[in-house]
């Protein structure tokens, strides 16, 4: 094709997002919008099974069969949720292993928040509250996504997802009503998931280069920035009812604007974080790998029991 | 190794509606298929009957050629009922 087509061929593809048409997988699109939502779906797909790590760590210590039924569905969706967003990746054409490959060796991120350590039962109740919330927030807005494969999947997590953010709740609630430590625990978590919680939304507007196109191809239908004010504003009155103080000195309702103001995220911690030097990326990444190694005879044996199953219905057949 | 092989998964939500097109997954034969569907797509009661699909049997018209394909049908407005000019006194047809 010549570049002048190709230009025609873009424009047009723009025209259609611009009228609210969805892009489905066999539909033309540009290079670049395929390699974006391979990257942004595969990561998407490996914060949710790397999510299940953290949360993986209480069940056995869950304080009532109640709250581990809850975290045990609650993980089964994380699974579930990476599996719609895998499927959605590879309609680009990219291969599930192939994808698994990224996430093993590091070429593909996950989200940060993943690297936190899960270290109190209140941290099962702000992972809940806090994490899913924030990605709640995310999600909600991409349900609008140009990515027909992609807003499907969207639409489906979020369906689901309400009760993950309910159930992390109700068990700060709880806590916040008991003893002088169980309400330390309360307050402990959320000082120590606060801070990520807001890096969930990433860089600043500014410092963000790639937001301009993704808000064009509907992949961002609202900035980091907004997000994240959004989060705050939200989640504000929600810690006031739990009794529970966010540690932010800078915290402070602003009639003018309508929202809260708040303080500056340790970018130099974000960064840290992102790139491999937070308390679990070892830890998480090892466990992925160790459980698709030692999963590699129950995958291969599982193919051949389907061949020989076939081949055995093919001979009774004849 | 290579990938298992991809099945399309189609979802009846109740008797009277008809199975539909819901996502896809990976399973070495149609029964692991089946089992991977139920877990992955109906964990809150969402159907009653559950069809899998080897992906590769699907054969799916070309978006390029949707012009050719589904223009033809635009034009031909005398095959709805709206087309057809009656008197305000007729009621009900």
């Amino acid at each position: 094709m010549s570049e002048k087509e190709i230009k025609n061929l873009e424009e047009l593809f723009q025209r259609r997002i611009d009228n609210d048409e969805k892009i489905e997988p066999k539909d033309w699109m540009p290079e670049k919008y395929r390699q974006t939502h391979i990257r942004q779906i595969s990561q998407h797909a490996h914060s949710e099974i790397v999510g299940m790590l953290p949360e993986a760590n209480w069940i056995t210590r869950a304080p009532s069969l109640r709250r581990k039924v809850a975290l045990l569905a609650k993980i089964q969706d994380e699974g579930g949720h990476g599996l719609y967003l895998y499927s959605a990746a590879e309609t680009l054409g990219i291969s599930r292993d192939e994808m698994y490959e990224q996430l093993h060796t590091g070429k593909a991120k996950y989200s940060s928040i993943f690297n936190y350590p899960s270290l109190t039962w209140a941290d099962i109740g702000a992972i809940g509250w806090l994490v899913d919330g924030a990605a709640i927030m995310n999600q909600v807005a991409l349900m609008g996504t140009s990515y027909g494969p992609y807003s499907r999947a969207m639409i489906r997590i979020c369906k689901e997802e309400s009760f993950h953010q309910r159930q992390g709740y109700e068990i700060l609630l709880t806590m916040s009503k008991g003893t002088q430590e169980q309400k330390d625990m309360v307050q402990d978590a959320l000082n120590r998931w606060w801070w990520p919680s807001l890096m969930m939304f990433g860089p600043r507007d500014a410092e963000s280069p790639n937001t301009e196109q993704s808000v064009k191809w509907k992949l961002k239908r609202k900035t980091n920035d907004e997000l994240r004010q959004q989060f705050v504003d939200q989640t504000v009155p929600q810690a006031e009812i739990l009794g529970a103080k966010i540690p932010d000195a800078n915290l402070k309702w602003n009639e003018d604007r309508k929202h809260y103001d708040f303080g500056e995220i340790d970018w130099e911690e974000f960064w840290q974080v992102v790139n491999g030097h937070g308390k679990c990326n070892k830890q998480r990444l090892e466990a992925r790998r160790s459980a698709w190694e030692k999963g590699t005879w129950v995958r291969d044996a599982a193919m051949v029991h389907a061949e020989k199953q076939a081949q055995r219905n093919l001979e009774k057949a004849v | 190794m290579n990938n298992w092989p991809l099945w399309e998964v189609f979802i009846r939500s109740k008797n009277g509606l008809e199975h539909r097109h819901c996502g896809s997954l990976h399973a070495t034969d149609a029964t692991m298929a089946l089992e991977n569907a139920r877990d992955v797509y109906t964990r809150r009661g969402e159907g009653v009957s559950i069809w899998v699909v080897p992906s590769s049997q699907i054969t799916a018209s070309n978006p390029e050629h949707n012009g050719e394909t589904f223009e033809p049908a635009l034009d031909k407005v005398y095959r709805h009922p709206t087309f057809y000019e009656l008197p305000d006194e007729l009621k009900h047809m």
